[in-house]
């Protein structure tokens, strides 16, 4: 099934020498089910003679394969759902902390499940923007991204709090540790992967508590935040100025990203539009792939689907897994096609359309089979992966099998525009 | 277009060196994320395995018994309890500041002579490596310190420069010191592209060694033959900083039982030294606490982690680093490439060019590179030639720049300027540079 590369690469030196043209031949054997030659005659018998007849015209037309004019539309078009999406996230994330408070400030199951439902809708608009990853972009930049303070999984329970195993364990009670912001953003992935001290994942585990049961999401009563007295599982109050300040931290980083994709503004929005249409598309189309591909299709899903094990599930404590994977896929379809919420415009199809109108096609077509096997899904999902529920399981397979299509597909279209290789540093 | 092919091929560019690792590389992501990818070439039949494999290297392991049976057996003693807590994203762990806590770095301990299958003699006190964390109810063996003594020297055209000797001390030391106690200080490693060394055939290595510098280059290369638990024979030691492990689930096998306390189907007795009685009494999380299913799942992550493709092969400082780098003899040891032979587990691996730049043998490195540890056929001061492929990724991907076995060099510069015995005149040669030749040397070196 993988594709062998064939580069030949020079390197014309224009004057004046302080200008280095570099220009990439990629030659890519694009034919994924045949075993192709490298063959620079046209023969007319021969079954490859297609595939050597684009990639000749690609390589002659190599500067002009990537149209500059769709690639404006398409990257403003782009930087427009980045930032919208953000602004969503943004909002949903400030109802969630008002619904928190509002929490802690009477505690109760009724407000407690108000909090829990704030949750689970900041994460519908924030899934969709997991498409922006994966390419040192705002979200990830190496030395500023929020990433890992955001939404960093899988997450040890007890590096936070209690567990069923352990009544004492955690930062919350460490009393030795003081919470605040900048305590728990400096122990976030500290001495390990899995010590996940901030984020999304870190507010649901304090929402639900551990996931104990297949039947429900995790059961934290609601008294292990009543601080009169009268409340279950011992530093209540810290708990609940953990849950508080983790709250809002995520409105914090989350605005970070925001605010570098705002309109009109010196940030890296405005450094984005002025890249490469070639760079854009490079990482646009990264961030599309290894979404659906290793994290999506392999990390959250082939992990899960492999162990059985509920510990491998995405959003365990609130089983809302299955919304995961389906907003994930729905990110990407928001870029390939250009649209979100009220946002339209060019999207990735049009430029894979000028290449490959079938290709482009077919891509659609794969994305919104990928869509509906999510959305085939039977809550909840660790229901889906037990051993011995041979159905859900099947359901799981179809979707990780939908997912490896689509990242195929996606890469196949990337080997096509010759973006394999990523700009120096 | 044959023609360009034949006419633009530089002299200093070899055919495929932008993908350190054939078919395997890492062509799509970098960044902070450079190291966690599969092969790309990752065969479908392996892929869920990869995954679960990279759960089981992620994931934190608790105290026995716990309510999740797959996880549990941490300890008694124990260095970290995941192998990413010190290899964080399949990276490289940095050493302690002077006085911090360990972790990232560990101790090996023995004291001096050699076992039955040529090891190192296990301290009775401490066994065959320091563990400065324990589970409740069992004291922690020690509380290891670094401290460092600032050095000083001088490039050829009179520039200084500082370096780092660090030495070691065990503080609340709970069973007692003695005289003869020998450490060795080791640093997590980046762990991918290992499947990829493990498949260079021993004819190649044999090939490459060199234990009595028959050809008089001033380089010997020897091999360490290690003892194989898998196979109960001596063979070659290709993995750690000498070099002792003869294979990834060797490797895999060793670290999740002295690092995290694990025991696996090839190492099934747990860690404990003969005097430490709470150790001994603690219930094991299984027997072995990492069955062979989930165990071969972490050896086949650990072989298939993927290297990742080089950004900048071709500049022209680059490309005179690289001639630099040749010039100096530095490839006498950090050979550039190898073919591997054929893996017998992963067909992914097998008849790969690739360029990890080292021979995998143990060289001599000077005296103040020893550890005065020997261990098998190693000196203390032969070092294994350690990989130097995506080098320069370590400070994106773990926010660091310490290198060599125990982390004292603040930089690859620092690194170079450590090399002694036989990189003695490599090293001298580096010291004659000019600093922009310094720099390209170092350019080409970060490239890799």
């Amino acid at each position: 099934m993988y594709r062998k590369s064939e580069t030949i690469r020079t390197d014309v030196i224009s004057e004046p020498r302080h200008i280095e043209v570099r220009i990439m031949f990629r030659i890519y054997l694009i034919d994924i089910d045949n075993h192709y030659q490298l063959d620079y005659t046209i023969d007319n018998d021969n079954h490859s003679q297609k595939g050597n007849v684009t990639m000749l015209f690609l390589l002659l037309a190599c500067s002009e394969k990537i149209s500059s004019e769709t690639m404006i539309d398409i990257s403003a078009n782009y930087a427009e759902i980045v930032h919208t999406s953000y602004t969503d996230s943004v909002t949903t994330a400030q109802t969630l902390d008002a619904e928190i408070l509002a929490f802690l400030d009477v505690p109760s199951q009724a407000s407690l499940t108000t909090a829990q439902n704030a949750w689970l809708d900041s994460r519908e608009p924030y899934l969709q923007t997991e498409v922006y990853r994966f390419y040192d972009g705002p979200i990830d930049n190496p030395d500023t991204g929020v990433e890992g303070l955001l939404n960093a999984w899988p997450l040890d329970e007890a590096y936070i709090d209690y567990t069923a195993d352990d009544s004492s364990a955690g930062i919350i009670n460490d009393t030795s540790v003081t919470i605040d912001a900048d305590t728990l953003m400096s122990l976030n992935e500290q001495g390990g992967e899995e010590n996940i001290a901030t984020g999304f994942h870190a507010i649901e585990y304090l929402l639900w508590g551990q996931d104990l049961s297949a039947d429900s999401a995790g059961m934290r009563p609601y008294t292990d935040f009543v601080v009169d007295g009268s409340g279950t599982a011992a530093n209540q109050d810290r708990r609940a100025l953990y849950l508080e300040t983790a709250s809002s931290l995520m409105i914090e980083h989350l605005q970070e990203v925001q605010t570098a994709w705002a309109a009109d503004s010196e940030n890296y929005r405005s450094e984005f539009l002025a890249m490469d249409g070639e760079e854009q598309l490079r990482m646009i189309m990264t961030g599309m792939i290894i979404l659906t591909g290793f994290e999506t299709g392999g990390e959250r899903l082939q992990t899960a689907l492999d162990s059985g094990d509920q510990e491998d599930e995405h959003s365990c404590f609130s089983d809302n897994t299955h919304r995961d994977m389906i907003q994930d896929v729905q990110g990407v379809q928001n870029i390939y096609l250009g649209n979100y919420g009220s946002v339209s415009g060019l999207g990735i199809k049009d430029i894979v359309a000028d290449v490959d109108a079938d290709l482009a096609d077919r891509i659609d077509t794969e994305i919104q089979a990928a869509l509906d096997a999510g959305n085939a899904l039977v809550v909840p999902f660790d229901n889906e992966i037990a051993m011995d529920n041979t159905d859900g399981r099947d359901r799981v397979q179809t979707l990780i099998t939908n997912l490896r299509t689509v990242e195929q597909s996606l890469e196949e279209a990337f080997r096509a525009f010759g973006l394999a290789v990523p700009v120096a540093e | 277009m044959l023609f360009l092919l034949i006419a633009c091929q530089s002299r200093f560019i070899e055919d495929g060196e932008w993908l350190p690792g054939g078919e395997t590389t890492n062509t799509l992501m970098f960044g902070g994320n450079a190291f966690i990818r599969p092969a790309e070439n990752i065969l479908v039949e392996h892929e869920p395995s990869f995954y679960t494999g990279n759960s089981f290297f992620n994931q934190s392991w608790v105290e026995a018994p716990a309510s999740t049976q797959h996880r549990d057996g941490l300890g008694p003693m124990f260095n970290a309890r995941s192998c990413a807590s010190c290899h964080f994203k399949d990276g490289r762990g940095a050493p302690p500041e002077d006085g911090e806590s360990f972790l990232g770095l560990l101790l090996k301990a023995s004291i001096p002579g050699q076992q039955d299958d040529s090891s190192p003699l296990p301290s009775v006190q401490y066994g065959v490596q320091i563990q400065s964390f324990s589970i409740l109810d069992v004291p922690p063996e020690a509380s290891p310190v670094v401290h460092y003594e600032e050095i000083t020297g001088f490039y050829d055209d009179g520039e200084a420069f500082r370096l780092l000797k660090p030495t070691y001390e065990l503080q609340f030391a709970q069973y007692g010191q003695t005289d003869d106690l020998l450490l060795s200080p080791r640093v997590a490693p980046v762990v991918i592209g290992m499947g990829l060394l493990e498949a260079i055939s021993e004819k190649r290595l044999e090939e490459l060694s060199d234990p009595n510098d028959a050809d008089g280059d001033g380089v010997s290369g020897k091999l360490n033959w290690v003892w194989d638990v898998e196979k109960d024979t001596h063979s070659i030691g290709r993995f750690g900083w000498k070099s002792e492990m003869p294979s990834v689930k060797a490797q895999v096998g060793g670290a999740f039982l002295h690092d995290v306390g694990i025991t696996s189907p090839l190492f099934p007795q747990n860690n404990c030294a003969d005097i430490q009685i709470e150790c001994l009494e603690e219930p094991p999380g299984g027997e072995p606490e990492i069955n062979q299913e989930l165990f071969d799942k972490v050896v086949l992550y650990t072989s298939l982690l993927a290297v990742p493709m080089r950004h900048n092969w071709d500049s022209k400082s680059v490309l005179k680093g690289k001639r630099l780098f040749l010039e100096m003899g530095c490839d006498s040891c950090h050979t550039p490439s190898h073919t591997t032979g054929d893996h017998a587990d992963f067909a992914e691996l097998s008849q790969q060019r690739i360029f990890p730049y080292t021979d995998l043998l143990l060289h001599d490195m000077g005296e103040g590179l020893s550890d005065h540890r020997p261990s098998f056929d190693a000196e203390g001061s032969e070092w294994r030639t350690p990989p130097l492929w995506s080098v320069g990724l370590v400070p994106t991907v773990n926010n660091h720049t310490r290198f060599l076995h125990d982390g004292r060099a603040r930089n690859l510069t620092e690194a170079i300027l450590w090399h002694g015995g036989e990189a003695q005149s490599a090293q001298q040669a580096f010291l004659a540079l000019s600093k922009p030749e310094r720099e390209q040397v170092i350019e080409f070196v970060e490239s890799l």
